[in-house]
């Protein structure tokens, strides 16, 4: 089986055919990539080191964190269970005091939206503060493509969100965009704009960046923020971020819509504190974000800031079908990246190797639940089910469980693959017969002779174990089970 | 007494040391013959109904055993029986309740050592230092953390050594290692680094599938360590595993 081929070219070609088979490329190519640089690597393992070490430090500042949890979870079930109500009622709020409320099914319903209000108003600026449901739909992409003739800038105002859009490229975190970027590579992002070369020293890269945006703050016609909770009580708005720039951007520009997920709606004001108390600890460890902005509807008469107008978009995009069913508790999330930080599966591969706006456990569950199959059919597969995205959930969801069954609706949709398919059904006929399972390992003893040597399989065998076997010793049978030595007298 | 599938066929070892702590302790031991397989490859990967099968075979050997506990040698197929078995039989009300009463006598060994039989000492002794490796379902759903880490405290002459970020998963995973499997030893190396700045010769854990996938990717490319089950250390006979 040998060839003249260095073993390790070898190596990497027969890869690439293993793993879950995906039409489009799949996690194990993306994350294969992001295996090989090694700066993405140890960035996302400092990173994630250093939130989850703060995030357990504010835990344990808050005594009541397990009952927050709870509560969390049973406000969040109960809204779920009572989801059109909720909504109607925000709705009303925010039209009480002025504001326009907009449902949207899908992103493009959210881009004709903003693309129509953008043309009324004859706007040439747009600011954006960081907003997952936007990436989500893939917002600026969109208005620049179907409303090309507005000629519209669309500026991110989240400093790393800004570098990834100067960069051409995705977040890869829900909290810290730029996660995967080094200083180096940021200051050649920054250097482009500002046509000159900036060193690449923090604080510089820092000021520039800052003047740089002030301008388009005050520039800007329309301001887009996400929402992190609406509270259908009072009908506000509540944001929150840590560089201030959520503020500016929800009040200083003329127009500002609040682009969010239905399902970010809750019932009454006083569930904000449950849900502002465990955000920040889960996030980033601080005890508060350092800025909570509250938004109660456009300018009032008399009142000496804020938009003349006000949008709240009610996006859908596939949040209502998981309403009733055994995945509902993913909507439950409150974007925190606790998931993420925690996943050993992520602290490899960091977030692009998910493909999808989402990433980390949170992601391998909503997408291919909002997106469907076809593109993040290996998702669910990315995880190796160690439980530790459920136990850090602020919000309780069982992500790991979730995963078991996405799992299981690939199987009954008959989308696992053939070879597993015979597979296990051979593993539960074996299985279910303690006859068939002795005989079963009689023949793996005859059958491995020719390929164990000192007691265990060394090199790469091809075939179903060729995923183990290329990176990894698999112990030989032994000559005699258990069953055997415990009839024979132990 | 339930030996998993792997352990019965790979690790036969593991199963007799299993069997001589506990009648040194005074225990009757029994062994249904007709047992396999929880189950938990299938269900890991999706295929509920045929673990269903394998769980409703393992109900049917382990009622049928006359015993007040099924002791168990890996936290992860305890797991199966004792916290995922009532998911598999969702919807089949008779089934999920036998699985819930069988499932409440089902022991992982150090839990079975330590909070039911009450033992903190066995006399056991071997030299060397040693990191230990507790399983995610052991840890997470089993919450079986402290329990081995006492009773290798207690091994006259081990050195029982903390290491980084050991909370980690090793990156086995079942079907997880060989679908994903890049990441899968990616995983493991990290394991393998921590192990290597602990400064231990020797690993232990109270799985043996952890074990085989960090001794897999040990023997490609790791220093030479010693990798044992707990119950080999608790097991040891004039310093020496038998
Ligand atoms: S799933 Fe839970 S831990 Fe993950 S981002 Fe959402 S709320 Fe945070």
């Amino acid at each position: 089986m040998e060839t003249g081929k260095p073993a390790r070219s070898r190596d990497t070609l027969d890869r690439r055919h293993e793993g879950i088979e995906s039409k489009v490329e799949g996690f194990n190519d993306r994350a294969r990539r992001a295996l090989e640089d090694e700066f993405l690597h140890e960035s996302v393992a400092r990173f994630t080191k250093k939130s989850v070490a703060s995030r357990q430090a504010a835990l344990e500042r808050l005594p009541e964190a397990p009952e927050l949890r709870e509560t969390a979870y049973r406000i969040k079930q109960e809204t779920m269970a009572n989801l059109d109500r909720y909504l109607e009622q925000l709705a009303g709020a925010v039209e009480e005091r002025g504001g326009k409320v907009f449902f949207a099914s899908d992103g493009e319903e959210v881009v004709n939206y903003v693309g129509e209000l953008a043309r009324r108003r004859g706007s040439k600026v747009v600011t954006k503060s960081k907003s997952m449901a936007t990436e989500e739909i893939e917002l600026n992409r969109r208005l620049e493509e179907s409303y090309g003739e507005l000629g519209l800038e669309i500026i991110e105002t989240d400093l790393g969100e800004w570098i990834a859009q100067l960069a051409g490229d995705h977040p890869s975190h829900i909290v810290a965009p730029i996660v995967h970027m080094n200083r180096h590579q940021i200051a050649d992002v920054l250097s482009g704009v500002a046509g000159e070369a900036l060193p690449p020293n923090v604080e510089d890269l820092l000021q520039f960046a800052r003047k740089r945006l002030r301008e388009k703050f005050l520039a800007a016609d329309i301001g887009i923020t996400g929402v992190n909770f609406g509270v259908a009580e009072t009908g506000t708005i509540c944001t929150v971020t840590n560089e201030g720039n959520g503020r500016l951007v929800s009040s200083v520009p003329p127009v500002h819509v609040a682009v969010m997920g239905i399902e970010k709606v809750i019932p009454k004001l006083e569930d904000l504190s449950v849900f502002t108390r465990i955000l920040g600890r889960s996030s980033t460890g601080q005890d508060l974000s350092v800025y909570t902005n509250l938004v109660t509807g456009p300018r009032q008469e008399g009142e000496l800031d804020g938009p003349e107008e006000f949008h709240l978009i009610l996006m859908d995009n596939g949040r209502s079908d998981l309403l009733g069913t055994e995945f509902e508790e993913a909507l439950y999330c409150i974007r925190c990246g606790a998931c993420l930080n925690v996943c050993p599966v992520y602290r490899q591969t960091g977030g692009h190797a998910y493909g999808s706006t989402y990433s980390g456990p949170i992601g391998a569950v909503i997408t291919p639940l909002l997106k469907g199959n076809e593109e993040a059919k290996d998702l669910p597969h990315a995880s190796s089910l160690c439980g530790a995205c459920t136990e850090a959930c602020p919000v309780g969801i069982p992500l790991h469980e979730l995963l078991l069954k996405l799992r299981n609706r690939q199987v009954d949709e008959g989308l696992a693959g053939k070879g597993q398919s015979v597979a296990f059904k051979g593993f539960e006929n074996t299985m279910k017969s303690p006859a068939l399972y002795k005989i079963s390992g009689k023949v793996g003893r005859m059958a491995q002779k020719p390929l164990v040597k000192d007691g265990k399989i060394g090199r790469k065998l091809p075939g179903p174990l060729a995923g183990w076997t290329g990176t990894r010793d698999l112990p030989a049978l032994a000559k005699k089970p258990f069953r055997e030595l415990w009839r024979e007298g132990i | 007494m339930f030996i998993p599938c792997y352990v019965d066929l790979v690790y036969p070892e593991v199963g007799v040391s299993v069997v001589r702590v506990l009648r040194r302790l005074g225990v009757e031991v029994t062994y249904p013959e007709g047992q396999t397989c929880c189950g938990q490859p299938a269900f890991n990967s999706g295929f509920f109904e045929e673990a269903r099968t394998v769980a409703r075979h393992f109900l049917d050997v382990f009622e049928s055993e006359e015993c007040d506990y099924v002791v168990c040698p890996s936290g992860s197929c305890a797991t199966m029986a004792s916290h995922y078995y009532p998911l598999v039989f969702e919807g089949l009300a008779g089934e999920r309740a036998r699985s819930e009463a069988l499932g409440a006598r089902v022991r992982e060994f150090s839990d079975f050592l330590v909070n039911v039989l009450g033992v903190r000492e066995l006399g056991a002794r071997h030299a060397g230092k040693a990191v230990f490796h507790c399983g995610c379902h052991q840890r997470r759903e089993l919450g079986v953390l402290e329990e081995p880490r006492e009773l290798l405290r207690d091994v006259e002459g081990l050195d029982l050594l903390e290491w980084r970020n050991e909370e980690l998963c090793c990156g086995f995973g079942g079907t997880f290692s060989v679908k994903m499997p890049d990441v899968s030893t990616a995983m493991a190396d990290e394991k393998i680094r921590a192990l290597e700045e602990s400064g231990a010769d020797t690993l232990i854990s109270g799985d043996s599938s952890c074990l085989m996938h960090l001794e897999g990717r040990l023997q490609r490319t790791g220093p030479a360590t010693r990798v044992y089950h707990l119950a080999q250390i608790l097991d040891t006979e004039d310093g020496e595993v038998v």
